[in-house]
């Protein structure tokens, strides 16, 4: 008899949906932040924060789809979605570098920001559940259970 | 030659801009190599640990999907160097 495989959950899509969660939440802030710069500074906000989204979900997107092929598939996707996600990163960038309505600093500080902070953000908060990561553990019922 | 002639005459007409072209080459390359190897034992290592306990999958593919971001940013912070320092 064949040993039963372990079912595990769609953990990076979890976490990839928290992530954007966090990311519409702090997205007003960043865009006020980023008004100081004028309206390129905003449109320029908006674009970036929607790269670093984008970003998290294709990396999930790629990495489960992989998961329900195997660990070598699991492999050659990281690797794989890496070099393909930059290479959209690249094109997005060398695209709108030149564009009069984009503040080209705001841009790259906010790509970086909001994806090192969104991931800071959810770093702590798996770090608090990995017992169920990327979720949200249940909040307690009145006799104390989950 | 021709190639060559033309090559030259742009690099002595404006030198800075061939010079800020190979240093946004060698930022953007290390920026992504660096990451690459990073991201190679990231995933190694969380497959040799799924391999040895299936059970423990999920908390590992979480851990590992936050370290491949987390090294992603290295590349990012030097993607977004390279376009800024060459305006």
């Amino acid at each position: 008899m064949a040993a039963q495989e372990p079912v595990v959950p769609l953990v990076e899509r979890e976490v990839a949906l928290d992530i954007v969660k966090h990311g519409f939440m702090v997205a007003p802030l960043v865009l006020l932040v980023s008004g100081v710069r004028g309206w390129a500074g905003v449109a320029s906000a908006v674009i970036a924060l929607g790269i670093v989204l984008v970003n998290f979900l294709a990396a999930a997107a790629i990495m489960t789809r992989a998961a329900k092929s195997g660990p070598t598939a699991i492999g050659a996707a990281a690797l794989g979605g890496y070099v393909l996600r930059l290479a959209v990163i690249l094109v997005a960038l060398v695209v709108l570098r030149h564009q009069p309505w984009i503040d080209l600093p705001t841009l790259g500080f906010v790509i970086v920001g909001t994806h090192l902070g969104l991931l800071v953000w959810e770093m702590k908060y798996v770090s608090l559940t990995l017992a169920a990561p990327g979720l949200k553990p249940a909040r307690p019922g009145p006799s104390g259970d989950q | 030659m021709a190639l060559l002639h033309l090559l030259l005459a742009q690099a002595a007409a404006d030198p800075t801009k061939g010079l800020t072209a190979i240093g946004r080459g060698i930022v953007y390359g290390g920026a992504a190599i660096g990451p690459g190897i990073g991201i190679g034992l990231v995933v190694g290592n969380a497959i040799t640990a799924m391999a040895r306990q299936p059970e423990s999958a999920g908390t590992v593919r979480t851990t590992m999907f936050l370290g491949i971001a987390f090294t992603e940013a290295l590349a990012l912070f030097g993607f977004v160097l390279a376009f800024i320092i060459s305006g």
